[in-house]
């Protein structure tokens, strides 16, 4: 039995080549850390595309379950004395929580109304995050505890800088991630979701319980991005409820829908552009703002599907 | 009770912003199935724009002229550079497009005019009447005043003039409204240009009070489509007491709970409302076509 490439294996095998052989180009270690954004950022992206892509939901306030995410990674170790490991899986576990209970009444709405619904509940997170001061230290933030593999890594003869480390084991995290996910794709629930996103009356009369469906998708992409928030803090080591904010839900949702929200790799693309836009941009610091509004309108008027997609279709020459 | 009072009027004062930009929310929604979020930027130009003209010497009603005319045509701009090319296009790509405009123009107001805050002189003064134990300021009655005028210029256009009939007979059914000769192009234009206009005048009325600089439009934007949802998309009465309830459960919030919270508060009542609305308070039930 030779194994076949199938797209999912091309995808992953793509984002594997990806991760491993960049450091090689690297001309300094700052683009570790760089990379290690893309990596976190891509992680919720890839929980986006199972949300907006397979199931054709909005939401507009998943920051606000990264922001559970990490700060679960900066409370519960200094609160109960919780190894941050834990406290990621914790945090992951509110957040399933937290849109188990608010999915149900949220997501029978549609399009725009589920989109204020969401950013209702995302703005909540960060307005506690912002206002709890004793907990949280409000707006100025507070310290993350180290997650401790680096040095378990360095006990077993593994010596790597913490640009490396985080390098690496985001990367590892991301190529999890996606594999779950475009597992999902072709199991009954993806292909349910699928349906559902196609037409709800449909799904409805072949017998897809779509509250139930979407409810998943919702709680699924929930714990992608409070996983991410949780990565975000122990490689920060530090978090402001900024992770939580507006302009990180829409930076997700962005990021995804840019580089494609039809595929995996394709959205993981649009956290890359949209992480490394600004590194690239600070020569032009003042114009950093008009040039990032600008090319999230053009990406949306001219390819429609999203960067990579449409870019994969030209260079086929597959173009209508 | 006069401290009920004071939190009512201030509630009114903040509600009347919210609600013009429900309105401008409402307008352009109606006409191209828009959610546009970047009308809080024209609260902000509305304001920066007055400031930098006052500033440069030209007399106050002359820079707010000159402000709302420039921003009508930013608003022109937007439709035929960014929303007409984009036509046809998902609602979540709609949203990127319109944020991505409010992020540039943001970008483009931090640039043009600069990072500080600004205000200008009241337009009748300073001096509160105090009613009832409660004060209010001159500059609230115009804003309070100014949402109520616009409310029923809409109305007047949109159910007394050939006009306003045809944007209403395009927002219903767009292709239908062309085959009976209304020229939809020219429909969105306007509604634009509306919607802009009305948006930097609420920025005019505001600024004396709110302050601005070029941040602050993405939280108007917020509250006022927070208003025009909670009324239920698309309906000018709903944007109206929506904005209003709004405005209000902030400043009764603020008052009686934790002025911290104020901001959640609204959120909080907009969930509820559609947990067992799902359409918003004057909202048509939505039946699907299959």
């Amino acid at each position: 039995m030779t194994p076949k490439l199938t797209p999912k294996l091309a995808t992953l095998l793509v984002l594997a080549a990806l991760i491993a052989l960049t450091p090689f180009f690297f001309p300094s270690g700052y683009y570790y850390r760089v990379g290690a954004l893309i990596f976190v950022n891509g992680i919720a992206v890839t929980g986006m595309v199972i949300l907006i892509g397979y199931a054709g939901q909005i939401s507009l306030g998943h920051a606000g379950f990264a922001g559970i995410g990490a700060y679960a990674c900066a409370l519960a170790p200094v609160h109960w004395g919780l190894h941050p490991a834990l406290a990621v899986v914790l945090g992951a576990g509110i957040s399933a929580v937290l849109a188990f209970l608010v999915g149900r009444p949220v997501l029978r709405l549609k399009g725009y109304y589920l989109g204020v619904a969401t950013l209702g509940l995302g703005i909540l997170v960060s307005m506690v995050l912002n206002n709890e001061r004793e907990l949280t230290g409000g707006p100025d933030g507070m310290e993350v505890p180290d997650l401790g593999l680096r040095d378990l890594l360095k006990d077993w003869g593994l010596n790597l800088s913490n640009g490396e480390f985080w390098y690496f084991f985001s990367g590892l995290c991301l190529l999890i991630g996606a594999w779950l996910a475009l597992n999902l794709y072709n199991s009954p629930t993806g292909r349910a979701l699928r349906a559902l996103h196609g037409s709800e009356v449909a799904a409805r009369t072949v017998g897809v319980d779509v509250a139930r469906m979407k409810l998943q998708a919702f709680i699924i992409s929930a714990v992608y991005a409070s996983v991410s928030g949780s990565l975000l803090a122990l490689q920060n080591k530090f978090i402001t409820p900024d992770v939580a904010g507006f302009m990180h839900s829409i930076e997700m949702v962005t990021m995804a829908v840019l580089g494609g929200v039809g595929s995996v790799l394709g959205a993981i693309f649009g956290a890359g552009i949209l992480t490394l836009l600004p590194q690239l941009l600070t020569v032009f610091a003042d114009y950093e703002q008009m040039v990032l509004g600008i090319v999230m309108v053009l990406v949306m008027i001219f390819l429609r599907e999203g960067l990579l997609p449409s870019l994969l279709k030209k260079f086929r020459g597959k173009d209508e | 009770m006069s401290e009920l009072l004071q939190f009512l009027f201030s509630g009114v004062t903040v509600g009347a912003v919210y609600a013009l930009v429900a309105l401008g929310f409402t307008i352009i929604y109606n006409a191209s199935d828009v959610v546009n979020f970047a009308q809080g930027e024209f609260v902000m130009l509305g304001g920066m724009i007055t400031w930098f003209a006052h500033e440069a010497g030209l007399p106050l009603p002359l820079a707010a002229l000159i402000a709302i005319l420039a921003t009508a045509c930013l608003g022109v701009a937007m439709n035929k550079l960014m929303i007409e090319p984009a036509r046809g296009a998902p609602v979540v790509s709609l949203i990127i497009i319109t944020i991505g405009a409010s992020i540039f123009i943001q970008g483009a107001a931090q640039l043009v005019f600069d990072k500080q805050i600004h205000t200008f002189p009241a337009f009748s003064g300073d001096t509160p009447f105090r009613i009832g134990g409660a004060t209010i300021l001159p500059q609230s009655l115009w804003v309070t005043g100014g949402a109520l005028v616009v409310f029923v210029g809409l109305w007047l256009f949109f159910t007394r003039t050939m006009l306003g009939r045809a944007v209403l007979a395009t927002s219903n059914n767009r292709l239908a409204a062309q085959l009976v000769g209304i020229n939809t192009g020219f429909v969105m234009t306007l509604s634009f240009a509306l919607s802009a206009a009305i948006g930097a005048l609420a920025g005019v009325l505001a600024t004396p009070i709110t302050l601005t600089a070029y941040s602050v439009g993405i939280g108007f934007a917020l509250k006022g489509f927070a208003g025009a949802m909670l009324g239920g998309m698309g309906n000018p009465k709903g944007a109206l007491v929506g904005g209003f309830a709004i405005g209000l459960i902030e400043a009764l919030t603020a008052g009686y709970l934790s002025s911290q919270y104020k901001d959640a508060a609204a959120f909080v009542v907009i969930l509820a409302v559609l947990f067992f609305l799902p359409q918003g308070l004057f909202g048509r039930k939505s039946t699907d076509r299959v």
